[in-house]
């Protein structure tokens, strides 16, 4: 395909080249993947843990997730990135690149997820509670029998737009060298120099990945909230 | 090696101006878009209205750093030589564009539809109905998810350092690598970060109290 803009700059795309290193592609593809749903379970555990204690939990802390929720949501993935891939080593913590990235992945889904799950506990009708409490359950029974599930369900959509902006934020990891996909799309590029061609490539890898993680929640959220559960 | 000074701080403030302006830039630019795409969007020409619907998925879809590089490296292919500022513009630009059209999108809509058919009886021609009657009431709804989104924005503007724009995360790297001193640097740039999106996430919640949105957002379209 040629493109002729004016009378001197033609350019001829050759995605050509790009496909012949697609497999590098798939793999790097599979990393943001891998990345992605295992930063969303640990996340959502994180805020289900985190979210009772921002609810229920002793005061002190309380305060202490307001601050970390508060703290994550107002500052940059990136500069996140840095704090525990670049400061953390040199107070003895040190995470290899991949690691790194997941764990500045979880802790970021973590503070954005407590607060959409703290939504759905506060959307919870009391006389659901007061049962719990005239049955003789305890807090944290109460909170895993009772408030979890519906909670979960009513924030669901919010919990799985959110689950996408991580996916396609993902990308930023690429910046402390995790070899996933936009590495390896950076990689190619420099290679090749077939910059534009490579960067389309992957752009619509990540709108395909994104597209599929949607469906899977809302096949999810079928399997676990509606299939035979009635109303 | 030295030690972080007093005036490697001041260089990293310096560059906190960079970042606010081009939080500013791509906001108001974005903004002038969004309100283009918002209004496409509930055009009652299904093309239009599909084309606008397009652009925000396709948008809020794919990885911003790859919008970027798409802009950076793709237009100066094609003998456009854009340097750092325009390519990051643009590309903030159209990425904040994408975000405010379709909140803004959702806030007309939440206007209850009475309001357009009384319009419509008092014979209101449809700018005027939408400038008169629907604007002035989406405006009220929108501020405060407008303003939550410019804390976004404002995050969203670290990712322009990975190709190279001098902005608050970039002086920090570039600090980092004079003083090897990253457990003091880039808490510094997280804590200025964190001094600019605070107050306007607190903003954003105090005047999502004080309109009481969900009052508003509640009704049946």
């Amino acid at each position: 395909m040629r493109l002729r803009l004016g009378q001197r700059v033609t350019y001829t795309f050759q995605f050509g080249i790009v496909f012949d290193r697609f497999p590098q592609l798939l793999e790097g593809a599979l990393l943001t993947i891998r990345l992605a749903a295992m930063a969303m379970v640990f996340g959502l555990i994180v805020a289900v843990i985190c979210a009772y204690l921002r609810t229920s939990g002793p005061k002190p802390m309380r305060w202490l997730v307001g601050m970390y929720v508060e703290g994550i949501r107002n500052t940059p993935f990136l500069v996140q990135l840095y704090i525990i891939f670049f400061s953390l080593p040199a107070i003895g913590i040190r995470f290899e690149a991949n690691t790194a990235a997941l764990v500045a992945m979880i802790v970021n889904l973590g503070a954005y997820a407590t607060e959409i799950v703290r939504a759905g506990v506060q959307s919870v009708p009391a006389g659901q509670i007061e049962v719990g409490l005239a049955l003789g359950l305890k807090r944290l029974q109460i909170y895993r029998f009772i408030i979890l599930f519906p909670a979960i369900k009513a924030v669901f959509p919010a919990l799985a737009s959110q689950f996408i902006l991580l996916l396609l934020g993902s990308s930023v990891v690429s910046a402390i060298s995790a070899n996933e996909l936009t590495a390896v799309a950076n990689t190619l590029q420099s290679t090749t120099f077939r910059a534009f061609e490579v960067y389309i490539v992957v752009t619509l890898m990540y709108l395909a990945i994104a597209m599929g993680f949607r469906a899977l929640f809302a096949g999810l959220y079928w399997f676990v909230f509606v299939r035979g559960r009635g109303a | 090696m030295r030690y972080f000074s007093f005036n490697d701080f001041l260089f990293i403030l310096d560059a906190t101006r960079w970042t606010i302006a081009l939080s500013l830039l791509a906001f108001l630019l974005g903004g002038l878009l969004g309100g283009v795409i918002a209004i496409l969007r509930i055009s009652s020409f299904a093309p239009v209205r599909l084309a606008a619907a397009g652009y925000v998925q396709l948008f809020q879809g794919t990885p911003l750093l790859m919008q970027l590089f798409l802009i950076y490296y793709g237009l100066s292919l094609f003998g456009l030589r854009l340097d750092a500022w325009t390519a990051v513009t643009i590309a903030y630009t159209i990425y904040a564009a994408a975000f405010l059209g379709d909140i803004w999108r959702g806030c007309i809509q939440a206007i209850p539809k009475e309001q357009w058919e009384a319009s419509r009886a008092l014979a209101l021609g449809y700018l005027h109905q939408l400038f008169l009657v629907i604007m002035p009431q989406a405006v009220r709804i929108a501020i405060p998810p407008t303003v939550g989104f410019l804390v976004q924005l404002v995050k969203a503007t670290a990712v322009a350092s990975i190709i190279g724009f001098v902005e608050l995360t970039r002086a920090g790297q570039l600090m980092t690598n004079a003083t090897f001193q990253p457990m003091i640097v880039y808490p510094i740039v997280a804590g200025l970060y964190f001094a600019l999106c605070w107050p306007l996430s607190v903003w954003s919640q105090h005047l999502e109290k004080r309109l009481r949105v969900e009052n508003v957002m509640g009704r049946k379209r």
